[in-house]
């Protein structure tokens, strides 16, 4: 099992030495450092010139204060506990120096105190305690577990699948509130987050990369060059491992694919083939939809209503033209608008028509494009690109006239990670 | 030129040579060794050991540790001094002064084996 042991090792030795877990311990040495030498000097010196300044006895005899009592008598002043003038009274001139010293050792006090505190509450501080705390829990998990880096919405769902199934998993995310909805707590077993990047690979070891429990990587933020990073960082660190990748991009697909044998999934590639498959053979969609359902799920509802007529495709983005490209391959016709801010390839695109607040109802009120509706049968819409406006409000105008286009708003691509 | 260098070096070397100061002449001979020298030996070998924390560099952790030896015996040290002059009966006979100065000789060693690490971590500088 030992990854060691396997050919390309000098990456793996490189990144197993980076992050330590002390680092806590030596930001609070090292930034203590100054506040300690400061009152080490000042007790020092108070300690000396108490030993140096001559006394005098109660008989009137010259007396000069050894160390030990001198360090004695610093120790219980500087901590303001004083038990007074030991071992006995002293003269004038001794009194002047421990005045001088009160307040050299208050001051040297309240200054290191002060550098100290300012350093608990600073956010190095903070965060090396956080990735103390995290390495400790993902070194300490004995089950076998997933890496997921990117806790958002796929992530949450997932999450839940995986721990109503009994397995474990670690988090990485970049966003503060992603971990700190974790902190709170929707799932049953202990789930060990980090707010971290996983694009850096010593984060990824950090979470248990090369932990030999760490079954598999799951690579699900919403940014393709991260996942990339991560599948790259996962497939050379830990050749072999599983890698599970989601990409919305064909280019960063091709260059995932170059490192291992991840599974790339491309959720709008997906949804086209899902969405061509039910319209070719719904009942064939129905089965694969039902058998790779979560467990406990309903039963999916067939979805009978789906005709082939023209289809209106509302956003011309990354998913747009994945879905124009799947439907068109089936034949069916689809009409395409888009508010004018994405990239329009498509030469009888009707560009800019959205451009206003209620996109659709505009769509609908103009005579042309009452039109281009009428015969229209399903809806499609790129959520990303308008907030889901346009379905919503479509439905309460186009409930009647348009059959098909009320099962639209299950096709709604969710960019949410 | 690095002034936390000149500082680091500075009490590197000066906890050394007092170190040094207090361990030479007679061992069981009290008034050829001075306290002050002691004291002021484990004072800035105490703030050594300060300026060194925080290195996490395999030579940082060496100096610390010899450090820490420092520390250990020269403290050891002043003990058995106090305790001599203080509470036990007999005062500061030629055997206890013969212990104290043999648990600076010992920290000596210690603050030598920094010192050495010091000139290492300079000539190496250098190659570089």
């Amino acid at each position: 099992m030992s990854v060691e042991e396997q050919a390309p090792s000098r990456a793996e030795v490189r990144a197993a030495v980076g992050p330590q877990s002390s680092e806590a311990v030596f930001l609070v040495l090292r930034r203590m450092r100054v506040p300690l030498i400061v009152l080490l000097t000042l007790f020092a010196i108070s300690v000396l010139g108490l030993t140096l300044i001559p006394g005098t006895n109660p008989d009137g005899t010259p007396w000069r204060m050894g160390f030990f009592d001198a360090f004695y008598f610093m120790s219980y002043t500087a901590t303001t506990i004083g038990y007074g003038e030991l071992p006995q009274a002293f003269n004038d001139a001794q009194r002047m120096w421990v005045t001088l010293s009160i307040y050299l050792s208050v001051i040297g006090w309240a200054y290191a105190i002060g550098a100290l505190l300012s350093l608990v509450q600073s956010r190095p501080f903070r965060q090396a305690i956080a990735v103390t705390r995290f390495q400790r829990s993902v070194r300490n998990l004995r089950e076998p577990f997933w890496l997921m880096a990117g806790h958002g919405h796929t992530g949450d769902m997932l999450g839940t699948w995986l721990d109503d199934l009994g397995k474990r998993f670690v988090v990485v995310d970049v966003r503060d509130d992603a971990v700190d909805a974790l902190d709170l707590g929707t799932y049953t077993a202990d789930v060990p987050a980090i707010v971290a990047d996983a694009s850096t690979p010593d984060v990824l070891v950090q979470a248990g990369l090369l932990h030999p429990s760490c079954v598999g990587v799951l690579a699900l933020t919403d940014d393709d060059e991260a996942n990339l990073a991560v599948v790259m960082a996962a497939s050379v660190l830990r050749p072999g491992l599983q890698v599970i990748a989601r990409t919305s991009s064909a280019s960063i697909k091709a260059r995932m694919e170059a490192f291992g044998e991840p599974i790339v999934i491309d959720p709008f590639d997906r949804f086209g083939d899902h969405f061509a498959v039910s319209l070719r053979a719904p009942a064939t969609e129905q089965l694969a939809d039902w058998l790779t359902r979560a467990p406990e799920a309903p039963l999916p509802q067939p979805h009978d209503d789906i005709r082939p007529g023209p289809w209106i495709l509302y956003g011309y983005g990354r998913f747009g033209r994945e879905v124009t490209r799947d439907l068109r391959r089936e034949g069916v016709e689809v009409r395409i608008i888009d508010a004018g801010t994405g990239l329009v390839d498509e030469p009888e695109a009707e560009v800019g028509l959205g451009v206003h607040l209620h996109p659709v109802e505009d769509v609908a009120r103009t005579g042309d494009e009452l039109e281009l509706v009428e015969d229209v049968l399903g809806l499609v819409e790129d959520v990303d690109a308008h907030e889901g406006s346009c379905s919503r409000r479509a439905g309460r105008r186009w409930g009647a006239p348009c059959g098909a286009w009320r099962w639209a708003p299950c096709w709604r691509s969710s960019q949410a990670p | 030129m690095n002034l936390e260098k000149v500082v680091f070096g500075f009490f590197v070397m000066l906890a050394a040579t007092l170190n040094f100061g207090f361990f030479i002449g007679d061992i069981d001979d009290p008034t050829v060794h001075n306290r002050y020298e002691l004291y002021a030996a484990v004072v800035v070998n105490l703030i050594a050991t300060v300026l060194k924390f925080g290195d996490r560099t395999q030579i940082g952790a060496v100096h610390l540790a010899t450090s820490l030896v420092a520390d250990l015996q020269l403290i050891a040290a002043a003990v058995v001094l106090v305790w001599a002059t203080n509470v036990s009966p007999e005062g500061v006979t030629p055997s206890a002064m013969a212990s104290v100065v043999s648990l600076s000789g010992g920290a000596l060693l210690a603050n030598l084996v920094s010192v050495v690490l010091l000139v290492i971590e300079t000539v190496s500088y250098r190659r570089r």
